[in-house]
């Protein structure tokens, strides 16, 4: 959302002027809402946020690790590259990595070694010419799990990186 | 009549609404000290109208010490001024006798009195008096049992100290203040994000802690008396593991602004932030040593993780040298408040808590569960307080240095965690 917001204030501001112009009543909000949506009415309702169109190749934004494993799988190569293709297209689209691990050992390490996956995530990125300023590594550690299942199935559901688009 | 009788009922389901929205933390104690010294705190005069006894207090305070024994459990009440009947104590073997006498004062206060009797010596040892308003009884409480211990043993009790930790029930993530005991739980912070790491100032005004609300870790420092909070840190990427210098100047904290997490010293205000590790590999945990003057903090730069000292001027002042070698995976250092003792977490078997005489080097196990985490310092250095898991429940359990006395703290049906021990309040 935030990448139209230039687009809507200088729709805002032609509004205002237009107003001023023309002498009358003050600018009525909804006549920028109207505009904004005309603009994107023959785009498909995932026009805003493509990340979130399950025909998108951006639409998969998790990635998984081994046990124990801080980099990303080879067979994930091209969906990193889809990411940074369409961050390289949209400079102004922000997005926070968010890094991931199973429950065995301690808080505050797990903390560290979930943002050692997040940081690889940023690391390919960034060598494909994604922007520092477009990308934040944080993680979550153990402490928001996905699956609370013990087995190893939900061990390896919870070794994971998430790409997050700000909106 | 029926209608104030209505009204009465009425009051009491408040009342006992009121009573059972917070959650209480039980105390079940698994393990005592090889000897328990024999005492008799009889029932203190005048207490039976108050809200909370304060002998409950001191009685349930010396069981949880694990080394006292206390042999009278009797509602008979004894005067802190009384002439004790010292043949009969000794003939039910008490060694110690306290009794007390609580007074009320104008203006709502309450003078809780209490004196300590060597038996077999017929000899007073002396006692103490506490002035408490009526919300406060356990202060006193503990207050006694503080001064019991002492006078007993030599060394400070730990029973007016407070603890915090997380609680975890349907999604909201509390940090609670609590009495040593677990009980008079106060809120300091509600979240439906994580809170984790804990740490009290040096004075016990101001907890440090990391909470994910803006959806990644960030560190603040929050006031406990006003509720007013500051962002300590709020770099790029992750800040956390929040650790308070000796004098409560400076804290040191772990921040992946760099890329990988590294170890960087702060003032409290949040300025002159200063990154003092440099390694490749992850630094975090860091504490401070007990004269301020080095820093132990968790490393992974030889392959898994193990417990490091550097400088507090940083790396690039020495070399930073290892300091666990028995297990292949060490994290979360503590130092004891003497600085003679470094608490840990081990991969042995399971997670289990770990003791090294820094003099020495020996490394001690003290549990034998799968799952400790957190390890925390009481105030005297003789207990451990820590996170684990017993019987599928995550609980909080106590035990002392000597691994002889054990507590499991537990609030059913809740999640509680990241447990932090508060200093001495003078």
């Amino acid at each position: 959302m935030k990448r139209y917001l230039p687009k809507i204030n200088s729709l805002f501001l032609i509004a205002v002027v237009a107003g001023l112009s023309a002498c009358s009543s003050g600018v009525k909000l909804d006549d920028v809402e109207a505009a904004k949506k005309s603009a994107t009415a023959s785009d498909s309702k995932f026009a805003n946020e493509p990340w979130n169109d399950p025909a998108s190749p951006i639409f998969k934004k998790s990635f998984y690790f081994d046990f124990d494993s801080y980099t990303v799988k080879s067979s994930d190569q091209g969906l990193i590259n889809s990411h940074a293709q369409f961050l390289n297209s949209n400079k102004n689209q922000k997005i926070v990595i968010q890094g991931n691990t199973d429950d065995a050992g301690t808080s505050e390490y797990n903390l560290a070694l979930g943002q050692k996956r997040s940081e690889a995530v940023r690391k390919l990125l960034s060598l494909l010419g994604v922007s520092d300023t477009q990308m934040e590594a944080v993680s979550f550690g153990k402490e928001k799990p996905k699956s609370l299942s013990n087995d190893e199935q939900g061990r390896a559901e919870n070794r994971r990186a998430d790409i997050v688009y700000i909106k | 009549m029926k209608i104030i009788l209505r009204f009465v009922i009425s009051i009491l389901t408040f009342l006992a609404i009121n009573t059972v929205a917070i959650a209480q933390m039980q105390i079940e104690i698994t393990g005592v000290g090889q000897s328990q010294y024999p005492i008799a705190v009889t029932r203190f005069l005048n207490e039976s109208s108050l809200p909370t006894f304060v002998t409950d207090v001191v009685r349930a305070d010396l069981a949880n010490n694990g080394n006292f024994v206390n042999l009278e459990r009797g509602e008979t009440e004894v005067a802190e001024n009384a002439k004790p009947d010292f043949s009969m104590w000794s003939a039910r073997r008490a060694q110690a006798l306290a009794i007390g006498t609580v007074t009320a004062l104008p203006g709502g206060l309450y003078e809780v009195k209490y004196r300590l009797y060597d038996v077999a010596k017929n000899q007073s040892l002396g006692g103490t008096s506490v002035t408490v308003d009526r919300n406060n009884f356990r202060k006193a409480g503990h207050a006694i049992a503080d001064d019991i211990v002492q006078r007993l043993t030599g060394e400070r009790g730990i029973f007016s100290t407070r603890l915090s930790y997380v609680v975890k029930n349907a999604g909201r993530f509390q940090l609670m203040i609590s009495d040593s005991d677990g009980q008079n739980p106060r809120e300091a912070l509600s979240s439906t994000e994580p809170i984790i790491s804990p740490s009290w100032s040096p004075d016990g005004k101001r907890v440090a802690y990391v909470s994910f609300e803006s959806k990644k870790p960030v560190i603040y420092i929050h006031e406990l008396a006003t509720g007013k909070r500051i962002v300590l840190s709020n770099e790029k990427g992750n800040n956390s593991a929040p650790s308070w210098s000796p004098d409560g100047s400076k804290l040191a904290v772990s921040l992946s602004r760099d890329n990988n997490t590294q170890v960087y010293v702060i003032n409290a205000d949040g300025s002159g932030l200063k990154r003092i590790s440099r390694s490749m590999a992850i630094d975090t945990e860091p504490q401070f040593s007990a004269d301020g003057k080095s820093i132990y903090f968790t490393s992974d730069r030889g392959g898994s993780p193990q417990i490091y000292r550097m400088s507090v001027d940083g790396e690039s002042a020495g070399p930073a040298s290892r300091v666990s070698f028995k297990h292949a995976y060490a994290t979360s250092p503590r130092l004891s408040p003497d600085g003679k003792y470094l608490a840990y977490i081990a991969r042995a078997g399971g997670f289990r808590l770990q003791l090294m005489d820094l003099r020495t080097g020996e490394v001690m196990a003290l549990t034998q569960t799968n799952y400790d985490e957190t390890p925390t310092f009481a105030a005297n250095g003789k207990f451990l307080l820590y996170a684990t898991r017993v019987n599928g429940r995550q609980v909080l359990a106590a035990v002392s240095t000597d691994g002889q006395v054990k507590q499991i703290l537990s609030i059913p049906g809740s999640v509680v965690r990241e447990p932090a021990w508060g200093p001495f309040m003078n």
